[in-house]
């Protein structure tokens, strides 16, 4: 997995709350190879003209900044995988549903909870001059909006540790080895119907 | 010791690692895999590694299957085919339990598992699919994940997890007659809105929820996603020992007695407290019927289209009228007076047989005016409903009687999917834009109110017709 630690690119504002996985990749695309998805993304939001992403300013965008329980829905990581294969990296919202802010980390994607005013405000500053940029710092855990203001953002030491070093966490998970087969030995013994 | 929730209790008793910087290593006892899950399959197979325990494995495949047709040579699409052949070459070569198709057990994976005794109480059970929440129904600690934590899970047995909060939503009193467990959890997400239970683990408790049988207690916490909840659990109880007791997964004999022991352990201690509170009265919940692209847009089918002016913000305004465009629909009207075009009975949410029993009470004796599918959950179900002459109350009364159990028109995935601007009530558990089919108009409702729908052409109050 590639590592993040910064990043310093134009976004793309998404309005819409409950934007679920369903609308960033419809199911009829799922099931066929990924080179073959990277198409789908946001389908059919994209068939209506004043869709963002068909606006020429928000070209090139690598961050989306959205509003709240962004990616609710299916666990499907195509969500994920499309978004970055259509070169977004990083995604702002005052929430995410649970499995799609799991599955960002699984594929080194950075998702951000900022308070629900700011990144209102970070969408209405990016209307009104598409292209402009959000910097994004890992390390301190600060997003800059176009406006030049930086909030902090909270993140777990594990999912940053593991972002900023790019972590393949299987390879960790069984480093752990001792710990899980003494695990499995207790439980056998204590629920053994199992 | 402190009073502990059902949640907590699980949760300690599967901490494999306490990292100190707040990260969980969590054993996973169970995982379902279905067509989608050859995805994990292949990273196993990428990395050169066996799963670590593969007799934790159930599979069977459920989304990609046609809902005509048990024969998988006719599934048209070669990507589809292939995802459902794969799960029979890749349980055989990992050595994990498959219900295939043409096997009676085969169905959908939230079916399947408590049908066959795999979900159990006090367990954790992760499948790559969001309605994994449902297992909670029986006490386990159950949730949804992606396909690489598939993956990690086939390797390690094993997720990390920061451990979330956790959330009692409490249903007293009794539901009057005609309304369900489906309009129960719709009422629930109406009031604590989509995101209302993110990143919590739902426990439903109070006298309501103790008196619906499994079958609803697996309504409901399928639903628990449509909230945000990561889990939804109902802790078990005499009712839970009698559905799993006999089932083929189920422990036997001295391990039944030794399992049950634990499991009457697990229910939440009296003065355990939960980080979020919240209270519905079950006699205030009348059946319901969704009218926008989020669960959360449910009302009581007595009301009518809401006002976007009412709406209490801009962006929720916004999403009001976005919504009501799609579904082609015009405030103020009366939601019994919205013409329905056709009916789907089916789902992980509600196809079970007491779903279709549901439904069976109102077609009897009544015939479809719209064209109306009914997909059973499992090839068991299936066979119990035609023991039972379901079936052919069904085709009597113009519903279509579907060949094969699977996910069908829930998600579309197969094909099965409805054209656009088309208006269709459905017993699944998304409403969401495009969920069956490009343009679809999806309105979520209960069984009961699904066959009522068909029968008349429009939503209409079950009441009246069961009365």
């Amino acid at each position: 997995m590639e590592p993040f630690t910064t990043l310093e690119a134009a976004a793309m504002p998404i309005d819409q709350p409950n934007l679920d996985t369903d609308q960033i990749i419809p199911a009829r695309f799922l099931g066929k190879p990924r080179s073959m998805q990277i198409e789908a993304l946001f389908k059919d939001l994209r068939a209506k003209p004043d869709f963002v992403m068909n606006q020429p300013g928000f070209a090139g965008a690598k961050i989306i900044v959205a509003e709240r329980n962004f990616a609710c829905g299916s666990s499907r990581e195509n969500a994920v995988t499309v978004m970055m294969d259509n070169g977004f990296q990083a995604f702002i919202a005052p929430s995410f549903g649970d499995i799609f802010f799991n599955n960002c980390f699984q594929n080194g994607a950075l998702p951000i909870r900022l308070a629900p005013a700011r990144a209102a405000e970070i969408r209405a500053a990016l209307h009104a001059k598409p292209g402009s940029p959000v910097k994004i710092d890992l390390v301190s855990q600060t997003v800059t909006g176009p406006d030049g203001k930086t909030d902090r953002f909270d993140i777990d030491s594990f999912r940053k540790d593991c972002l900023l070093k790019g972590v393949d966490e299987i390879n960790l998970t069984l480093s752990y080895d001792a710990e899980i087969t003494r695990f499995e030995a207790k439980q056998q013994q204590e629920m053994s119907w199992l | 010791m402190n009073a502990r929730t059902l949640f907590e209790k699980i949760w300690q008793r599967h901490i494999v690692v306490d990292r100190d910087d707040g990260y969980t290593l969590l054993y996973i006892d169970r995982h379902l895999m279905h067509d989608g899950s050859a995805a994990g399959f292949s990273r196993m197979r990428e990395r050169g590694i066996k799963l670590r325990r593969p007799n934790r494995g159930f599979a069977t495949p459920d989304h990609y299957l046609l809902s005509d047709s048990g024969n998988v040579a006719d599934i048209p699409d070669p990507h589809h085919r292939r995802l459902v052949e794969a799960i029979t070459t890749n349980t055989a070569e990992s050595g994990v339990t498959l219900f295939p198709v043409g096997d009676e057990r085969q169905g959908i994976a939230h079916v399947v598992g408590p049908e066959q005794g795999v979900t159990q109480p006090g367990l954790t059970l992760v499948c790559g699919d969001s309605h994994t929440s449902t297992h909670g129904a029986l006490g386990a600690l159950a949730f949804g994940i992606g396909s690489s934590e598939v993956a990690h899970v086939m390797a390690t047995q094993c997720l990390w997890q920061r451990k979330p909060k956790a959330m009692r939503v409490n249903v007293d009193g009794t539901l009057g007659n005609g309304v369900t467990a489906k309009d129960v959890i719709l009422a629930i997400i109406a009031k604590i809105s989509a995101a209302g239970a993110v990143g919590h683990v739902i426990e439903y408790t109070g006298s309501a929820i103790r008196d619906l049988s499994i079958e609803g207690r697996l309504t409901i916490c399928n639903m628990s996603i449509e909230a945000g909840g990561k889990a939804g659990m109902v802790a078990p109880d005499d009712t839970t020992l009698a559905y799993l007791d006999g089932r083929p997964f189920a422990p036997k004999g001295a391990e039944w007695d030794k399992a049950v022991k634990f499991w009457r352990s697990l229910p939440t201690d009296e003065g355990a407290t939960f980080d979020h509170d919240v209270s519905l009265d079950a006699a205030a919940i009348t059946p319901m019927v969704t009218w926008g692209t989020s669960p959360e847009d449910a009302l009581p089918i007595t009301a009518s289209i809401p006002e976007p002016s009412t709406a209490p913000d801009t962006s929720k305004k916004d999403s009001m009228q976005r919504a009501l465009e799609y579904m082609g629909l015009v405030p103020g009207t009366p939601l019994e007076q919205v013409a329905v075009d056709r009916v789907f009975i089916g789902s992980c949410t509600n196809s079970r047989i007491e779903d279709l029993r549901a439904a069976a009470k109102v077609a009897q004796g009544r015939k479809a005016v719209i064209p109306t599918w009914v997909v059973a959950g499992s090839g068991l179900v299936k066979r119990q409903a035609e023991a039972e002459g379901l079936d052919k109350i069904f085709r009597d009364a113009g519903f279509e009687w579907r060949e094969q159990p699977g996910c069908s028109m829930c998600v579309g995935m197969n094909g099965d999917t409805g054209k656009p601007g088309q208006r269709i009530a459905s017993t699944s558990n998304r409403n969401f834009v495009g969920r069956q089919g490009l343009g679809v108009r999806t309105h979520l409702v209960s069984p009961a109110m699904a066959a009522a729908a068909a029968v008349s052409g429009r939503f209409t109050d079950v009441r009246r017709l069961l009365s």
